[in-house]
């Protein structure tokens, strides 16, 4: 091992300080939320995160429903874009022919650098004609369950979800294909070797690069979570609780976004922020949450190689 | 395997400050202009959007006039600019909506309130194959809004409007779903003609509302409107006018239904003016007088009366008086509707209150 120079150190010292200035600028968001959010903490207390009501005028507020519809959208979104992107990152990594993989991965970046207004005026004007004029064609019988009842307006859940798919696929696709792009030569190789075909081999680098690919479908749900303005616009704004996909919900980023730039009440300025340090520990939560499935895939993955290492372990380990 | 996991690293710091930070905004921020000349005044000003483009034809067109003068103007919502008027961190505000005594009483010095054009929130609906112009009431347009009549032949509606022939459509509520003037406007004409509406629902920039969908801005509600069929929503008649929608008309106190334009909204101000209080702090809704359209209203300039700057004071008096008197003629072309004649005196003197020594 060499002495450590001067320059070596400068550097360490710089870089950690970058790296201390993610921790400090999280620290920060979460000790400006607090005693932002003080007098609707105070009045409501936990009561905040399951109460329905928002009412401006009374001075009543509760966040489950907001709560409920950022989630309810995110997943939505993410049931939709996550197989689209692993198809696009798949295909442009394994099988797309040369001449056409740079226009390709072009265009899916050129999606992700649209502005959201522009996605929302888009949802408003194309998708959510669309999404009535599903709405409408839908049989009766089907639309007396309860995951498509409610008028037929277009505008709500099924929107927002559409809206938020197209939005976090072109970063997903791009992430999924720069963890396949990573996955060594050799494991393809290994894998014609022993007579796979090629969708064997693509599983095998897919099951190599799974915690990446995982990583980047957490990174499409963090950005689906927070995502404001285009979701605003087509998700119906209004604070219920419903499976319905034709109902018009609401989310945490989107009630924010609408009600910050007017609210001259307090205690209403306040229950806005509170919203924003509840989306703030949701987000956490679910990164948190994330970080253990990977955690855990990776202990699994470890004990079961080591387990074949040892041919006499196999049954035990199965 | 650890190169994978730092990319997930990286991602989940990105996800967690991108949905952290994905929420507030106040709105956009205009940097002072660069390019001041020596010897220029600027004055900064803050608040409600729906004045913005009369404010900044106005500020544009005196500083043609008194090129020394530039007055800078971010529509950032009326909360705002209330919010900053009391942090004093700019000079002038502009709501549409009064303050309330609770909120002038956090004020650091008395606050004056000063008219400078009016506004109108009109219904706009979507019925096909019919031009025709829908009357309503007052009380109509709450039960509607609350959900009680539900479809388009309801007994209630086709009573106001006979010879008209309305669908069996059911009605489809769209509202706005941000926090904004022309709500409010509209629900304090609703909470005054209907009891249950004022004591469901009250009156604020924001509401708990009963049914329906919510559309952000104007432009979100009108695309709601135009795309559903039978729907119904309100949007500021400015906006109505320069998109080309049908709204209805709407009954006044004195029995007549009204279809908005600029005349019948000055005429509602006319109407307020024997009881006008004399800080000028009113709600113009429902209105009496002939011809006056009853979902009107102000909108305020909001000055401190013994500002610490007396140069920006002078200046901005100077600029009020001009915006009162020449200024007033250009509304009409923008959609606004001027001021009664008989106010302009009653406002200068107003106006003579702000200490510029």
């Amino acid at each position: 091992m060499k002495v450590r120079t001067g320059s070596d150190f400068g550097f360490r010292v710089g870089t950690g300080a970058f790296a201390a200035l993610v921790l400090a600028i999280v620290a920060a968001i979460a000790l400006v939320l607090f005693p932002e959010s003080f007098l609707s903490i105070r009045e409501f207390g936990l009561r905040f995160w399951i109460t329905d009501m928002w009412d401006p005028v009374a001075g009543q507020f509760g966040a489950r429903p907001f709560i409920w519809g950022t989630i309810y959208s995110s997943i939505l979104a993410l049931l939709i874009a996550a197989p689209i992107s692993l198809g696009i990152a798949t295909y442009l990594s394994e099988l797309c022919p040369a001449w056409l993989r740079q226009p390709l991965i072009f265009l899916t970046e050129l999606l992700a650098a649209i502005p959201s207004i522009v996605y929302g005026l888009w949802g408003l004007f194309v998708l959510v004609p669309l999404v009535r004029r599903l709405e409408t064609a839908m049989p009766e019988n089907l639309r007396q369950t309860a995951l498509f009842s409610g008028p037929p307006i277009g505008l709500g859940m099924l929107a927002a979800g559409l809206i938020l798919a197209v939005m976090v696929t072109p970063f997903i696709s791009s992430l999924a294909r720069e963890v396949l792009k990573a996955v060594p030569r050799t494991q393809r190789e290994g894998a014609y070797a022993l007579g796979a075909t090629q969708w064997e081999a693509i599983r095998v680098a897919l099951a190599y690069g799974r915690t990446g690919i995982i990583g980047a479908i957490m990174l499409g749900f963090g950005r689906a979570l927070g995502e404001t303005m285009a979701v605003t616009m087509v998700i119906g704004n209004n604070p219920t609780v419903s499976w319905s996909l034709f109902a018009p919900q609401y989310t945490m980023a989107a009630v924010i976004a609408n009600e910050f730039t007017e609210a001259t009440d307090d205690l209403h300025l306040h229950a806005l922020i509170e919203i924003g340090l509840v989306l703030f520990i949701i987000t956490l939560v679910v990164n948190g949450l994330s970080r253990m499935l990977i955690w855990s895939i990776n202990r699994r993955t470890i004990s079961k190689s080591k387990a074949n290492a040892e041919p006499a372990t196999v049954g035990e380990a199965a | 395997m650890k190169r994978f996991s730092s990319i997930f690293s990286t991602a989940v710091i990105a996800g967690a400050v991108a949905a952290a930070c994905g929420g507030g905004g106040g709105g956009p921020v205009r940097p002072p202009s660069e390019a001041a000349a020596p010897g220029t005044v600027q004055i900064n000003g803050a608040g409600a959007t729906f004045p913005y483009p009369i404010y900044s034809k106005w500020f544009s067109e005196y500083n043609k006039l008194h090129p020394n003068v530039q007055i800078n103007y971010q529509s950032i919502g009326s909360g705002g600019g209330i919010r900053q008027l009391l942090e004093r961190t700019v000079f002038f505000g502009a709501s549409d909506q009064p303050m309330t005594d609770e909120m002038l009483a956090k004020a650091p010095g008395p606050i004056l309130h000063l008219p400078t054009v009016l506004g109108a929130v009109v219904p706009v609906y979507n019925l096909a194959a019919m031009n025709t112009q829908i009357k309503f009431t007052g009380p109509l347009l709450a039960d509607i809004f609350l959900g009680k009549i539900t479809r388009w032949n309801d007994q209630a509606i086709a009573k106001l409007n006979p010879g008209v022939s309305l669908p069996a459509e059911s009605i489809t509520v769209a509202h706005r779903s941000d926090g904004s003037g022309t709500t409010f406007v509209f629900a304090d004409y609703l909470s005054k003609v209907s009891p249950e509406w004022k004591q469901k629902v009250g009156a604020n920039s924001s509401l708990n509302w009963p049914v329906g969908v919510g559309g952000k801005g104007n432009e979100g509600v009108a695309g709601l409107v135009t795309q559903t069929p039978g729907s119904i929503g309100y949007v500021e008649l400015v906006y109505a006018l320069q998109s080309k929608m049908t709204y209805g008309a709407v009954q006044n106190q004195d029995g007549e239904f009204i279809v908005p334009d600029v005349t019948s909204v000055t005429a509602a101000a006319a109407g307020a003016l024997p009881t006008m209080p004399k800080d000028f702090r009113v709600s113009i809704t429902n209105s009496p007088g002939r011809g006056a359209y009853p979902i009107s209203s102000f909108t305020w300039l909001l000055l401190y009366e013994n500002p610490e700057d007396k140069t920006h004071a002078r200046i901005m008096s100077e600029f009020i008086t001009w915006a009162l008197k020449e200024g007033q003629a250009m509304a009409a072309t923008l959609g606004y509707a001027p001021l009664p004649e008989q106010l302009v005196p009653l406002e200068l003197e107003q106006l003579n209150r702000i200490k510029v020594q």
